[in-house]
């Protein structure tokens, strides 16, 4: 090994400090300021206006015009929480008799109605031995037009 | 107080908040590749089925009692845990991940509280937005409130899913009702040197001593006795924000492999995906644990299972490092005229990446920090596994055996589910 080699000496930086230097947003130019600058606002984010409870949140696609009444057509796209309180009039996904199915609740003194809305169909009243699960409520139903 | 939160068959429950008909139904879920049943259904326990039973033979019993079998759904399964420990976090913020299906919470003591009707309310939240049947045991120490969840479990009617340890009495009873091998933390080979002792229930193991307890099983089997006798020992492990110990990648194989290019292009494409969850949480390994094994349900055939524990010169998330010396470990172990049925890498020694110890003359090409991140970049945006190492075979399609697959009901827009 040659003398130069042997003589190199390796220093470690000193990291126990830290400096730093503010960051200057908005950058350095030599141009007028931008005007919208101080107005600035987070763009609409549909996830946040149409999910109230994201852990709740399920989605589902319609088959069928069982409720094109309601604005609900074949292929639509629904929103669903399950946390929210199963009421009457509010749209709901539903399992009864081994299929889901999305019907408007109508729930009076002659029970729970399971109302479509398209003549060709009928309200289904749901008895004891129909095992019905109100699986959740319907919030937003999203097309493409 | 503790509580443990332990989702009931929680593979099973998945399928069914998705298939509703399946309630009150046997289910049997398989391991990857369809390899064995690794959750079953209340039902499908009362019918006989094994933990653990290998699919190909129970084929005809899963016909015969009518159980729904599913390949096991990573996606669904990872979205549902995810929801359910959201839902835990608004009860305390302190929260550990126990495992995809359990939770240990710790509350702020406040002698007013009434826990069952906490339990209750947990619960009900999270059956009713997700559809998730939980149980809850809660109780002064962790290891007590794995016992009061065993409880609830076990006594479900009179319980309904909530037991709560609040009082010394309740305590004895517990211990002196749960058997020692069932006991969190005591091993197989703990509880049988136990029960030779005499040691029958988990109160009889508290009135051990100390000393011997600290001599025979050191200083884990002490802090479980402590922990059993109600005073707080087991802290919880937050590991919400800490990085993962260890990370595994290991699959069984569709088919076996015999040949050691095609176990090089396995374990590459392993070693890949372990440098990227390191990298994912910002760790780099110092070790890295290869493994090779034979299919042990053919008793016939020649049966080999391998492994070697390579040490890193420095601690690495690089693809090319670990692919390197993996590849070197599967040409170590690997033994001509095996047919090999699963396989996996295992990284461990995890080092946070930032503050690994710089060895000038040893540290990997600085390049492979820059060239890792562009590869990463690339993989999020366009899929995964766009990019890959020339040891991983591009063109073939290997593929998981997924014969009972259900559809990803809420991570994939095209297989949620269809109302009429």
């Amino acid at each position: 090994m040659d003398d130069k080699k042997r003589n190199l000496q390796f220093f470690k930086p000193d990291k126990t400090t830290r400096s730093s230097l503010e960051l200057v947003d908005g950058g350095i130019s030599a141009g007028f300021p931008s005007p919208a600058e101080d107005f600035k606002e987070t763009r609409i984010d549909l996830n946040k206006e149409l999910i109230k409870n994201t852990e709740a949140t399920f989605y589902a696609r319609v088959s069928g015009q069982s409720m094109e009444g309601a604005g609900l057509d074949d292929g639509d796209l629904l929103i669903i929480d399950k946390s929210l309180e199963p009421i009457d009039g509010k749209i709901a996904v539903c399992f009864i008799d081994g299929e889901f199915t999305v019907k408007r609740l109508k729930i009076g003194k002659e029970g729970l109605l399971l109302m479509p809305e398209n003549k060709k169909y009928k309200p289904l009243k749901i008895e004891e031995e129909n095992k019905l699960i109100i699986w959740g409520i319907v919030t937003y139903v999203i097309k493409k037009v | 107080m503790y509580a443990l939160v332990d989702c009931n068959n929680f593979y099973a429950s998945c399928e069914r908040v998705f298939q509703p008909h399946l309630n009150n139904k046997p289910i049997a879920i398989l391991s990857n590749n369809d390899g064995c049943v690794i959750s079953r259904s209340d039902e499908a326990k009362e019918l006989g089925l094994p933990m653990g039973a290998p699919a190909f033979k129970y084929k005809s019993f899963f016909a015969e009692k009518s159980i729904h079998v599913f390949s096991s759904n990573y996606p669904l399964y990872g979205d549902m845990s995810t929801r359910v420990m959201n839902i835990l976090r608004q009860f305390t913020p302190l929260v550990e991940h126990y495992s995809i299906d359990e939770a240990f919470l710790k509350f702020d003591v406040d002698k007013a509280t009434d826990y069952t009707s906490v339990g209750k309310q947990i619960k009900e939240r999270v059956f009713k937005w997700t559809g998730m049947p939980i149980s809850i045991g809660i109780a002064r120490t962790k290891a007590l409130t794995k016992v009061a969840n065993k409880i609830a479990k076990k006594y479900k009617d009179r319980t309904n899913g909530v037991y709560v340890i609040d009082a010394e009495e309740k305590r004895i009873k517990a211990l002196r009702w749960i058997a020692i091998e069932s006991v969190w933390g005591i091993g197989r080979g703990h509880s049988k040197r136990l029960q030779s002792k005499g040691v029958k229930t988990a109160f009889d193991f508290t009135l051990l001593s100390d000393v011997w307890v600290r001599s025979e099983m050191g200083v884990t089997g002490l802090r479980l006795k402590k922990d059993l006798e109600g005073q707080p020992t087991l802290e919880l492990e937050n590991d919400v924000t800490a990085p993962k110990k260890a990370i595994a990648t290991t699959r069984s194989f569709e088919y076996t492999y015999s040949n050691l290019d095609n176990l090089k292009e396995r374990i590459s494409t392993f070693a890949g995906s372990c440098a990227e969850k390191l990298r994912k949480q910002h760790s780099s390994c110092n070790f890295m644990y290869v493994f090779l094994k034979s299919d042990r349900h053919k008793a016939d055939e020649e049966q080999h299972r391998g492994g070697l524990l390579v040490t890193l010169p420095y601690p690495t998330d690089s693809s090319l490092t670990l692919v390197k010396y993996a590849v070197n470990a599967v040409e170590g172990i690997y033994k001509y005229g095996i047919k090999y049925k699963k396989a996996g890498v295992i990284v461990s020694g995890l080092v946070p990446t930032n503050a690994r110890q710089l060895d000038m003359f040893l540290e990997e090409d600085p390049k492979h920090h820059s060239l890792m991140k562009i590869i990463d970049g690339i993989n999020n945006k366009y899929g995964t596994l766009k990019i890959k190492i020339a040891n991983q075979d591009l063109k073939r399609t290997w593929k998981m055996r997924q014969e009972h697959l259900s559809p990803r009901y809420t991570t994939n827009i095209d297989e949620i589910i269809r109302v009429k």
